[in-house]
């Protein structure tokens, strides 16, 4: 029994190590981590907006593609992503909605007075409950939805000037967003 | 030529390892003193060559030799002198050669100062720093070498990272990684125990010096990066959960809890097994900590290379030396016998209190850090994981670690007077409450949570305080005889004190945070912004040419009640090649509190945002971890680590010093 327990660490390390060998797959890049909802429609929301009565609802993005934005202002990679999202509203060729994510909204409005304001309208989720119906593990994270309100994009983490440039704004273009 | 000398002094430092990782292993095995003492001459030799082949790097970077392909990468002809140097390791080869040089530094040492040593021991932990050099340096000559050519050399080089051209992120790495690579040597010592299937309190004895000083570098280089953080990012954060911060605070947590609880098996003999998984975790957690921020399996704003190649390499690495130095405990380890038994109120018992809660700490920035993916692996269900999850786990625990951190000390050994400590601690009752008392009425109810880490602050300082004033029986003898107890005392009680009174000033850094004000306002020049008492106006904003950057400088007149306080001179460089600005924050201190002013975009009609903080306490964080780190040093120097030494050389019997406490 004692014994068994001296061999629980090394147990424990072969677990661990079983799951980096998958993370590292090739296939398995860490920055394209598949949704399960990909292709799916997105989960419906309806969240209090900041800084306006008006309020965010999935209802609302439909008609044409939108990327949305989870962030908070208690996230550093979300303050290094943010001159990549500024440049791309500047670009005016997609509608990006914020989503506050367990965040305090005075905070976020400190954060985008600070920084820069590139949503088109943020909705606030304080307790985190629409981020967890989209599966964000973690912000920044960024989704890309067609004019249906189907998800069919998915970018982990800080999104990057390649990314937007290589992937982000090729897949609007099929998507047909002006 | 001086580049493939430096080239040639890796590939035979690796021949040499493999010479260090052998030969005195086979020696040990044998007894057989010659071979045992090959190691000591293959560390310091490895020391040389790695020591070449980094001044062979330097040279590349200082005469800016862009055929060298590391150097076209990472410099450029106008970066300053101190970054063409700092640069070496600003990269991922780069680094990677800090690192092995670092792991060379730590075996020169032990094999420089370990005469104290049982040949045998110090044979087996330098044939383990052996093996762990092969490992890096094969990966190093396989998959990031930094010399490698490129011809025809590019006319320039693409320069280094603006954010990285900064004294505080130039001098962190190396801190780091002594911090890290030190841990290597417990982590040998550990493995050599093992082999040898002995540990005592004179392993203990050896290991404590080598664990406490790179802790104290840890310390210092955790410290560094926070406060590079902190007035860099120019919005005054200064921790933020992210992979590779909580990268480098699993080695502190598990490296804290190592010291102490090789305390327990140098003193009472006890708690071997333990100590020695957490001198293997330690350093375990070092080399996941490289893996983690070199192989891209989290995505982190820190790593400067991702790349699947090497990080299956380090993986590799990682199975080796975790999983063969675990195999190794599960075989050997329950063959160890513990020694003095103890009541769970006294010193031991609160020793493993401590080591329970850091080591559950460690576990949960694990998890925080690894969770999210590894569900997502399984199939499992979503769960987001940041700031506020490590608000409510981590730091709930550490609540009554440093409420029982002030109750320890005063513990005895064997069984403890748990009444008795408890009233020793009645001035610290006092104080604890009268800070409580006014942090709440100058807050006017304001954060609940700030004010009670604000008590824990002043608890945990006035009982180190009681503690030490105990020992010397400060107020009962003459106050002449306390003097005296005062010059005897062992300096490791002194460290220690110092140790966890540096805790107790971070603390109240931490806490205080809780009242930062802060005001961004967009103002023309000649407007001005008021907070916390303070008049900051913006007197002017210059374009200034730097050495490889154009500044916009301003000039802030900052007066209080109209008497002049300070000109401070916030600025954003505009880096040319690189494309890139970054914001130069001025910080002015009083150590009580920070004014921290950032320069944010002008508009078009040339009025400009600035972003003013006023920080109380925050300074505190950083001195309480230097008062931590001096602790360490203190505590280091101490004349029990040096008693083995005079045993061996004091021949005359009955001169055998008595070792402190």
């Amino acid at each position: 029994m004692t014994r068994a327990l001296f061999l629980l660490p090394l147990l424990l390390f072969a677990v661990v190590a079983g799951y980096f060998f998958t993370a590292l797959r090739p296939s398995h890049d860490t920055r394209e981590l598949p949704s399960a909802l990909l292709d799916k429609p997105a989960p419906a929301f309806d969240l209090a907006g900041l800084g306006s009565d008006k309020r965010l609802t999935l209802d609302g993005l439909k008609g044409r593609p939108s990327v949305i934005n989870f962030f908070a202002s208690w996230c550093a990679p979300c303050r290094i992503e943010h001159p990549v999202l500024m440049r791309l509203a500047k670009q005016d060729k997609v509608a990006i909605y914020g989503i506050s994510y367990k965040d305090k909204s005075e905070a976020s409005t400190n954060f985008l007075t600070t920084l820069g304001d590139p949503y088109r309208q943020v909705g606030l989720d304080p307790d985190g409950r629409t981020g967890l119906n989209f599966g964000v593990y973690g912000v920044p994270e960024t989704y890309v939805l067609d004019g249906n309100g189907v998800i069919r994009k998915r970018f982990v983490g800080p999104l990057s000037a390649e990314a937007v440039d290589r992937e982000l704004l090729p897949l609007l273009k099929k998507l047909g967003a002006s | 030529m001086i580049t493939e000398i430096g080239h040639f002094s890796l590939v035979l430092a690796l021949f040499v390892a493999l010479a260090q990782a052998s030969v005195p292993l086979v020696g040990a095995a044998r007894r057989n003193l010659g071979w045992m003492e090959v190691g000591r001459s293959c560390a310091l030799m490895q020391f040389v060559l790695i020591g070449l082949a980094m001044l062979a790097l330097m040279h590349a970077y200082m005469g800016s030799d862009f055929s060298v392909i590391n150097v076209a990468a990472n410099s450029h002809t106008d970066k300053p002198l101190l970054y063409k140097i700092t640069g070496v390791w600003g990269n991922h080869e780069g680094s990677m050669l800090l690192w092995v040089f670092m792991l060379s530094l730590c075996s020169a040492a032990v094999a420089l100062f370990s005469s104290n040593l049982p040949p045998a021991l110090r044979a087996r932990v330098l044939a383990v720093q052996g093996m762990i050099a092969i490992g890096f340096l094969l990966f190093i000559l396989f998959t990031s070498n930094p010399f490698l050519r490129t011809f025809p050399p590019p006319p320039n080089g693409n320069g280094l990272n603006p954010v990285l051209q900064d004294p505080g992120l130039a001098f962190h790495p190396p801190f780091l990684y002594l911090g890290y690579v030190g841990f290597s040597v417990a982590f040998a010592f550990a493995v050599a125990a093992l082999i040898d299937g002995r540990v005592d309190a004179a392993w203990a004895r050896w290991v404590r010096p080598w664990t406490l000083a790179s802790w104290c570098a840890l310390t210092i280089g955790i410290a560094m990066g926070s406060w590079w953080a902190y007035y860099t990012l120019g919005w005054g954060g200064w921790w933020f959960w992210d992979p590779v911060e909580n990268a480098s605070l699993m080695p502190w947590l598990a490296g804290t809890a190592l010291i102490h609880s090789s305390i327990v098996v140098e003193k009472r003999d006890t708690l071997k097994s333990w100590t020695i998984l957490l001198a293997i975790m330690t350093f375990s957690l070092s080399l996941v900590g490289t893996f983690l921020v070199r192989s891209g399996v989290l995505t982190s704003v820190h790593s400067f290379a991702s790349d699947p190649a090497r990080g299956t390499f380090i993986l590799l690495l990682l199975i080796a030396a975790i999983g063969g130095s675990l195999t190794l405990y599960a075989i050997r380890a329950p063959a160890l016998k513990g020694g003095g038994l103890f009541a769970p109120i006294s010193r031991e018992g609160s020793l493993v209190l401590n080591n329970v809660l850091l080591s559950c700490g460690c576990a949960t920035v694990f998890l925080g850090t690894l969770y999210p993916l590894f569900l997502d692996a399984m199939g499992g269900p979503k769960l987001s994981v940041g700031f506020p999850f490590f608000n409510r786990t981590f730091v709930p625990m550490m609540v009554p670690m440093i409420i029982a951190l002030g109750v320890g000390p005063l513990l005895a050994w064997k069984r403890g007077d748990l009444i008795g400590a408890l009233q020793r601690l009645w001035v610290a009752y006092i104080i604890t409450g009268l800070v409580l008392l006014v942090a709440f009425y100058v807050t006017n109810g304001g954060p609940v949570l700030a004010v009670l880490g604000l008590g824990l602050a002043a608890w945990l300082a006035v009982a180190v305080l009681t503690e030490l004033a105990d020992r010397l029986k400060l107020f009962r003898i003459p106050f002449n005889d306390s003097v005296k107890r005062a010059v005897n005392l062992p300096r490791a009680a002194y460290g220690m004190s110092l140790a966890h009174f540096g805790l107790a000033v971070s603390v109240a850094g931490f806490s205080a945070s809780a009242w930062d004000r802060e005001a961004i306002e967009i103002v023309p020049i000649g407007g001005s912004v008021a907070l916390a008492g303070y008049e900051l106006r913006l007197d002017s904003v210059d374009r200034v040419p730097g050495s490889n950057f154009i500044a916009d400088q301003a000039t802030v007149r900052v007066t209080s009640g109209g008497a002049p306080v300070a000109l401070m001179h916030p600025s954003r460089r505009f880096f040319t090649l690189q494309k890139q600005t970054t914001s130069e924050t001025a910080i002015r201190t009083n150590l009580l509190s920070d004014l921290y002013v950032a320069l944010g975009e002008s508009d078009t009609a040339g009025n400009w945002t600035l972003r003013v903080y006023w920080k109380p306490l925050v300074p505190w964080i950083w001195i309480g971890c230097v008062i931590m780190a001096a602790g360490g040093m203190v505590s280091l120097s101490d004349r029990r680590w040096r008693v083995g030494v005079a045993r061996k050389t004091r021949v005359a019997p009955g001169a055998v010093p008595v070792a402190g406490e």
